[in-house]
């Protein structure tokens, strides 16, 4: 129990009476008082905030430190404007994904935030290969929020106007209660809204400030978790992993064209032999959307079959549950190439029973993103 | 599992278990008219987060069972020791239930 890491927001998730869980070497709240469901759509409906400060924050910095960070990642880095973001992603050598993360060009350095149960690896990976050329400083000194929802950007407007003209994936340092705050258009819950990193030492008052609004309730791990697989979106060491390639994992739209064969710098990143080939051909299995008939919520480990009897197991759930806003369960796995149409039925073993599900587009529920 | 203040023989579960569930989002009931053994696992019932099994808790009959809660999981949260219950039951010994918790009892084994 003590030896869990507690973020700059650890006395006020216990003040608001949050359900805390280990996570990632984190006490985190999973759940305040109002419960998933209500924090889930409070989130679609209106805004909801989400302690992030477990996920790692990185700094890179140096002459050519975006064409640095390209041997790392399969992205467009150094076709990044000043101020914009993108999503990427560690790819190792066979093309597997070492982590996902976002990654901005701030000018003199790129931030990168990393996921929370990967970050010592990453940070690692980062000095390994970018050392001495470029600096890798790890940010230890700043909470990370997340503020989601149709209302986020009236209510961080309320404190900061600038935000309100920023578009998805822009970042900005702006002042929030005489705190430097780099905040980006983003997020991971399908809705319009920012990440805040906040010096720790503002990040309870920065909190406080935006849980006043109305519009505003605390947001635990668990509707987070609802959220994003509503959204679509993978979460890592589940839905991705390094023994899945972004091209099965549906993330070809990640790696831009600079970086595919006959782009201006293609390949020179960890698996680009196998990540290119598989972009041209195709990968034999792919991440889909599945909705279980029935209410029965089917969840990540259940083996997926191509037939109500008999036959060997085709794949498997990689994450799954109710999704509150769709009203009814909603999972994601992989399956063959051959099975992933739009429509196709396959059958999930739930408690010694084949119950059918149906392949369908991703994500559950539209994007609410101001573009 | 417990039979709130206006049960006879109904099973459920209690308020505060259900809290601890979270939102209910599903629940499967056996058959009216199965029979069960003590412990047995005989009800399927998950949270936004996670799955649980709930265990007969006497041998004997289910003899009617709620739909009501099959078709709306979430009264389990609104009204768990009222109208929310699962199933009723005839014991074939009811000496298996001289050792259940009264309601004090109950509250204090939860602190």
């Amino acid at each position: 129990m003590s030896d869990l890491r507690r973020t700059p927001l650890h006395a006020l998730h216990i003040e608001l009476g949050a359900r805390m869980v280990p996570f990632a070497g984190y006490d985190m709240p999973v759940q305040y008082p109002s419960g998933i469901m209500t924090e889930h759509t409070h989130t679609r409906e209106k805004a909801g905030l989400f302690d992030v400060s477990h996920m790692g924050q990185v700094r890179l910095s140096g002459d050519g430190v975006a064409a640095a960070f390209e041997q790392m990642v399969p992205m467009d880095v150094q076709g990044l404007a000043e101020d914009r973001q993108r999503y990427g992603f560690f790819t190792n050598a066979e093309g597997g994904i070492e982590d996902d993360l976002m990654f901005a060009n701030r000018g003199d350095h790129l931030f990168v935030v990393v996921n929370a149960a990967c970050k010592a690896a990453d940070i690692a990976r980062m000095k390994a290969v970018l050392e001495p050329e470029v600096s890798v400083d790890p940010v230890e000194d700043r909470a990370l929020m997340a503020l989601q929802g149709p209302a986020a950007e009236t209510v961080l407007a309320a404190l900061a106007p600038a935000v309100a003209s920023m578009r998805f994936m822009d970042v900005a340092t702006v002042d929030i209660m005489g705190a430097a705050c780099w905040v980006s258009r983003s997020g991971y819950t399908g809705e319009d809204g920012y990440e805040i990193s906040v010096p720790a030492g503002m990040a309870e008052p920065v909190a406080r400030a935006l849980l006043t609004h109305d519009d505003v309730l605390p947001i635990g791990l668990g509707a987070r978790d609802s959220l994003r697989l509503e959204a679509g979106l993978c979460l890592y060491g589940h839905d991705i992993d390094s023994a899945t390639t972004p091209v099965e994992a549906g993330l070809n739209w990640a790696i831009q064209k600079a970086r595919r064969s006959g782009g201006a710098r293609a390949g020179g990143f960890p698996g680009a032999d196998r990540v290119l080939a598989q972009l041209q051909e195709g990968a034999a299995r792919k991440r889909v959307g599945l909705k279980p008939e029935g209410r029965a919520p089917m969840r990540e480990g259940v083996e997926l079959f191509g037939a109500a009897e008999g036959g060997a197991p085709v794949g498997a759930l990689t994450s799954g549950g109710f999704g509150p806003t769709v009203g009814g369960p909603v999972a994601m796995g992989y399956l063959p190439a051959a099975l992933t149409s739009e429509g196709t039925v396959v059958f999930g073993e739930l408690r010694g029973r084949r119950l059918p599900l149906t392949v369908c587009a991703l994500p559950f529920v539209a994007a609410g993103f101001k573009r | 599992m417990v039979a709130g203040r206006r049960w006879r023989d109904h099973v459920g579960i209690t308020s505060h278990a259900a809290e601890q569930l979270g939102d209910i989002v599903f629940v499967e009931l056996p058959e009216a008219g199965t029979d069960v053994t003590k412990d047995e696992e005989i009800v399927v019932i998950e949270s936004v987060k996670a799955a649980s099994d709930i265990l007969a808790p006497i041998d004997g009959e289910i003899v009617e069972i709620n739909e009501a809660i099959v078709e709306n999981p979430a009264m389990v949260n609104e009204d768990a020791q009222g109208e929310a219950w699962f199933f009723r039951m005839k014991a074939s010994d009811p000496s298996q239930m001289d050792d259940f918790m009264d309601e004090a009892g109950y509250k204090e084994f939860i602190g």
